[in-house]
């Protein structure tokens, strides 16, 4: 193996242009399994929702969902895609046992969507993506690998299988490669799944969680010299997150570079993402093609999905989100400069839903781009995932607002929220973090704060108004942050008749 | 010409996980030789005008509602299974083909 040190990026794509493709894989919402009525919620115990379709048991026969074919082609639609008039399954052949028929039934040459784009606003200019294709095909078992060290299969003696995810709806919604990114591959790449995830949460098809798996993402990335042709192309899996969308395209734009500079060549092989060291390690590779001997599934008759049924899914579409978006920047009178901030944080929908409980746009979003993007920035994480609800930010703006904290406190109870400790109420009271609001021992403490500083409290006294501040600190610090500066404030001036 | 070759029949025997000798690999190509040789007659009858067929019926689709229907319990699950290990079918490991 080479130990060329890394270029930086910017060599890398000031040397080479990248292209970049995506695969997404989508787990649909629907009641139940693609080809068969076992139900499809979430962590049910091993091989408990499994029946003898899903199972390959002999003389089985699969039908497709109905709620299935509407999602995927509503997904077709909203990505501008033409819907097939006539289209089959196929069988994909291969000899693993996470399917327990030996095959997976998908979609080969007949997909139901092809032909649409997306487009995707990137440091403020729109970049269109092509989509190649979308097509329906059902979800793999899941594989335990035991007897080695590692939980991979490397090692391994045995596997263990659980079918309850076999034969789940899966989309997979196929990009055209994507040139002429330069160095903005890694953000296009992240804004194109951002895009993406928010149109297919929208259309309610899917809850589209990265981190549970009901939205996965491969990344294919090549490179080539200015001027030449498209570069050989690595398909790098394990993507769970927005952010590691961007951090895989990234580190493989900067690894190639490095095999290409020292006159290496890319070999055509799948790699795996690694959350933990940001980079890319080599899995199986593809050097041989692998044969699934595809053919169209005997068991399926073929779609045809009805134009007119077509047209009436169309016309029920959804607001794009970008069109959602425009109304909302309108709504919080934002400029566009803020707005991208706000979607760049990924604080659209969490400002949305704040505003929705009750707090002003200004005072959500001076949580959720403050405090809140600071904290999910520190622990490198999402900030749908720090830890705060968007009604548990209105319910301590609402605190603010009524007087009862002031915002150093109520930073203080966010910490709470986060460190889940309850709702923001349950922190104040918890932590007595209230604002000291009983006039009798605020009033001791400005007495208290004037009879210890009687040369301040003289030059109130002569009109010297802006001498009071080093009382109220004296008082802010006898009730330890708890009082609200703006009313100690005004019951000193009242004390010392300065009003 | 052959239909196929010994150099696909082995390819596919590979594929299959079959275990098929040097001899086995002549005596199979032959016969699949004859077998494919004879389906492919048909296509001396297919006109341009007429579509490959994958379906013998003329159906379109045939779907079913989205509704639950009772599952197989655990015990059903694994009964024909080989072996059963943590509620979980246990097969042997598989190297190099990580889906």
């Amino acid at each position: 193996m080479t130990t060329t040190t890394l270029p930086d990026y910017d060599a890398a794509v000031a040397a080479f242009e990248p292209v970049i493709g995506l695969e997404t894989h989508v787990e649909l919402g629907t009641n139940t399994k693609m080809f068969c009525g076992c139900p499809t919620d979430f962590g049910g115990e091993p091989n408990t929702r499994v029946c003898p379709v899903c199972l390959g048991l002999p003389g089985a026969l699969p039908v497709a969902n109905k709620a299935a074919i509407e999602a995927t082609i509503r997904i077709g639609l909203a990505l501008n895609c033409s819907i097939a008039t006539w289209c089959r399954f196929a069988r994909k052949n291969y000899f693993y046992p996470d399917m327990p028929k030996n095959f997976q039934i998908s979609q080969y040459d007949e997909p139901l969507c092809v032909d649409g784009y997306l487009d995707v606003e990137v440091d403020g200019r729109t970049v269109r993506i092509g989509i190649e294709r979308v097509h329906l095909e059902e979800d793999t078992g899941k594989t335990l690998h035991v007897g080695g060290a590692t939980g991979r299969i490397h090692g391994a003696t045995e596997s263990l299988v659980d079918y309850n995810r076999a034969g789940i709806p899966l989309v997979e919604i196929v990009t055209k490669p994507v040139p002429g990114a330069g160095a903005l591959a890694p953000e296009i790449a992240r804004a194109y799944v951002t895009e993406l995830r928010d149109i297919l949460r929208g259309l309610g098809v899917s809850d589209v969680r990265m981190e549970e798996g009901s939205l996965r993402c491969d990344v294919n990335t090549s490179l080539n010299r200015p001027g030449e042709e498209w570069g050989t192309r690595t398909e790098t899996k394990n993507v769970n997150s927005l952010r590691s969308v961007e951090r895989a395209v990234r580190s493989e734009i900067i690894r190639q570079a490095a095999v290409l500079e020292s006159g290496g060549r890319i070999i055509q092989e799948t790699r795996h993402f690694s959350e933990e060291t940001g980079d890319t390690r080599p899995g199986r590779s593809k050097e041989e093609a692998t044969d699934y001997r595809y053919f169209p599934e005997p068991d399926l008759v073929p779609l045809a999905p009805d134009p007119q049924w077509v047209e009436e899914l169309r016309a029920a579409l959804p607001e794009a989100p970008r069109v959602h978006r425009k109304r909302l920047q309108e709504a919080w009178g934002l400029s566009d400069l803020d707005m991208r901030s706000v979607v760049n944080a990924g604080a659209v929908e969490l400002i949305e839903q704040t505003v929705a409980a009750g707090a002003t746009a200004a005072a959500a979003r001076k949580w959720w781009l403050g405090e809140l993007a600071r904290r999910a920035n520190e622990d490198g994480i999402e900030l749908s995932a720090v830890g705060a609800t968007p009604a548990q930010v209105a319910e301590l703006q609402t605190l603010v607002d009524g007087g009862k904290l002031n915002d150093k406190l109520a930073r203080v109870v966010l910490e709470g929220v986060i460190a889940g400790e309850g709702s923001p109420t349950a922190v104040m009271e918890a932590r007595g973090l209230a604002v000291v609001s009983d006039t009798g021992a605020l009033t001791a403490a400005v007495d208290e704060a004037i009879a210890a500083n009687p040369d301040v409290a003289a030059k109130v006294r002569d009109g010297k108004v802006a001498a009071a501040g080093a009382l109220v600190g004296a008082v802010m610090k006898t009730t330890k942050g708890q009082a609200d500066a703006k009313t100690v404030r005004e019951l000193i001036l009242e004390r010392l008749g300065a009003n | 010409m052959a239909a196929i070759s010994r150099d696909e029949v082995a390819h596919l025997a590979r594929l299959s996980r079959l275990a098929v000798t040097e001899q086995e690999l002549d005596t199979f190509a032959g016969q699949l030789d004859v077998i494919l040789q004879a389906v492919a007659r048909v296509g001396e009858v297919a006109a341009a005008e007429i579509p490959p067929t994958s379906h013998s019926v003329p159906l379109t689709n045939v779907l079913r509602e989205d509704v639950v229907i009772n599952c197989l319990t655990r015990e059903e699950a694994l009964a024909g299974a080989p072996d059963v290990e943590a509620d979980r079918f246990r097969v042997p490991r598989i190297l190099d083909e990580e889906a």
